[in-house]
């Protein structure tokens, strides 16, 4: 059966959908969608194809969209997505995952939130906030901002949060309550014997690795990492990489050995890739080993950053990738990462990378 | 020499509204036009103070109420609601048969 691919765009200036056969060889870019609101990431129910976008407007709050004909029109909610009476108001929405008829929600001030209505209405899953390190939690640069959502698709009720900068933290019982996991994973911005806490680690993205074998990856502002165990402990894998630091982290649709990360020259010495040239970064044994992706990438004067949301994976064989740029160009590869083309060089700030794969 | 009211001025004097009605034209942000499709520039609605207004433009089209006030609740940052021209806040009474005008302020980039 043919399908096409649906390339979920988040950006300073609204959602753009990028759209290609199964070949992924041409593109067709639609947009702005979503009145031009920041769209900090934005996700399709895998099933229904809808798709949802969390972000905000300086105007006018936080905001999830949703589209059920794959962008042609769209509708929007902030129903509920509040904190109460005199408590510091969400400012935008961060992060949004639909699985098995339930949409989550990250918010910044970090927090998170449920919708069993398709976004109509949402309510704050508040044993998060009610942790009891929530008044230890320290915002990174972008805010307190719970950016990662990974909910277990064997078992709907196992949800993981990254939050930056709290950590990561895990709930088995669909989000009533909460623990840290964060176990081996560092803080280099604290003193030398307190650099592995419980909880207050910059975790910048997370994501779970296929085939139901409880493995995790995490892009962490201090290291890359891989848990075996479901995240009882963490693995560092950042030996071959070019640095320690990053933003996003895909995970390979079917291999769970197989991972993609886009290296960053440091947190204090600029945030581009290394020497001002492109790569993506691949492992196809679980972080032991590492290759640079090049063909096809800018490989001088390329100063721009990769989100913590800006890069993924699609569903087809063999598994496409994409990464979009700070300075808004969107990077596609048809080959697990082989060969890349510019698909779109002058988008505004992307933010965020999803897919969606759909019948022709 | 003509004197420009202050808003404390204009809305006190009528503060009590008995008897009154207390319809309050209304100009909306621009940006409502694609966020509430169908929504005029300006609409008449029956309020008191600001907060009021807002709660009636609520229930005409829903959801404009989070588009102008957060959960604090104040009147959003990048927001302003004018009257008799001075910025306002939400407890703001209303003279009856006022204007407001909700702009957007300066933002983005």
């Amino acid at each position: 059966m043919s399908e096409r691919v649906l390339v979920l765009i988040g950006t300073k200036k609204g959602l753009f959908i990028a759209e290609s056969d199964a070949a992924r060889s041409n593109w067709t870019l639609n947009g702005p969608f979503c009145e031009h609101w920041q769209i900090n990431h934005a996700a399709a129910d895998p099933v229904t194809g809808t798709i949802y976008a969390a972000g905000g407007s300086e105007w006018f709050g936080p905001a999830i969209w949703r589209s059920t004909d794959f962008g042609r029109t769209w509708s929007r909610s902030s129903a509920g997505l509040a904190y109460k009476e005199g408590e510091a108001p969400v400012k935008t929405a961060w992060s949004v995952s639909a699985v098995g008829g339930r949409l989550l929600a990250g918010v910044e001030p970090a927090g998170l939130f449920e919708s069993f209505d398709g976004g109509d209405t949402w309510t704050e899953l508040s044993g998060l906030r009610d942790h009891p390190s929530r008044s230890e939690w320290q915002a990174g640069g972008a805010g307190l901002i719970l950016h990662s959502i990974v909910v277990d698709p064997d078992d709907p009720q196992s949800v993981f949060v990254g939050i930056s900068a709290a950590g990561v933290f895990h709930s088995a019982d669909g989000g009533a309550t909460w623990s840290p996991r964060n176990s081996g994973t560092r803080c280099d911005f604290l003193p030398e014997d307190q650099r592995y806490p419980e909880f207050g680690q910059c975790v910048h993205c997370l994501v779970l690795a296929p085939g139901n074998n409880k493995r995790l990856y995490q892009q962490n502002h201090c290291g890359m990492y891989r848990s075996d165990d479901y995240s009882a402990q963490w693995q560092s894998i950042e030996g071959g990489l070019p640095s320690s630091f990053g933003f996003p982290v895909a995970a390979h649709p079917t291999d769970p050995d197989t991972l993609f990360l886009a290296p960053l020259n440091g947190d204090s010495a600029g945030r581009y890739m290394p020497d001002a040239s492109a790569a993506i970064w691949r492992t196809r044994d679980a972080g032991t080993s590492w290759q640079a992706l090049r063909a096809g990438l800018p490989q001088e004067n390329f100063y721009s950053t990769v989100l913590r949301q800006a890069m993924a994976t699609d569903r087809l064989a063999p598994a496409g990738v994409y990464f979009g740029t700070s300075a808004g160009a969107l990077y596609a590869s048809a080959d697990e990462g082989e060969s890349w083309t510019c698909v779109a060089p002058h988008l505004p700030g992307i933010s965020s990378i999803e897919t969606l794969t759909v019948p022709a | 020499m003509r004197r420009t009211a202050s808003a404390g001025d204009f809305l006190d004097r009528n503060a009590d509204g008995a008897g009154v009605t207390t319809l309050q034209r209304v100009r909306l942000p621009a940006p409502f036009a694609g966020l509430f499709p169908g929504t005029p520039k300006m609409v008449e609605v029956e309020a008191d103070t600001v907060a009021g207004v807002i709660d009636a433009l609520d229930a005409r089209w829903p959801g404009m109420a989070d588009c102008l006030r957060d959960s604090s609740p104040k009147i959003r940052k990048h927001i302003n609601v004018f009257v008799a021209g001075k910025r306002v806040g939400l407890d703001q009474r209303l003279h009856p048969g006022g204007d407001v005008f909700i702009i957007t302020a300066i933002s983005g980039g």
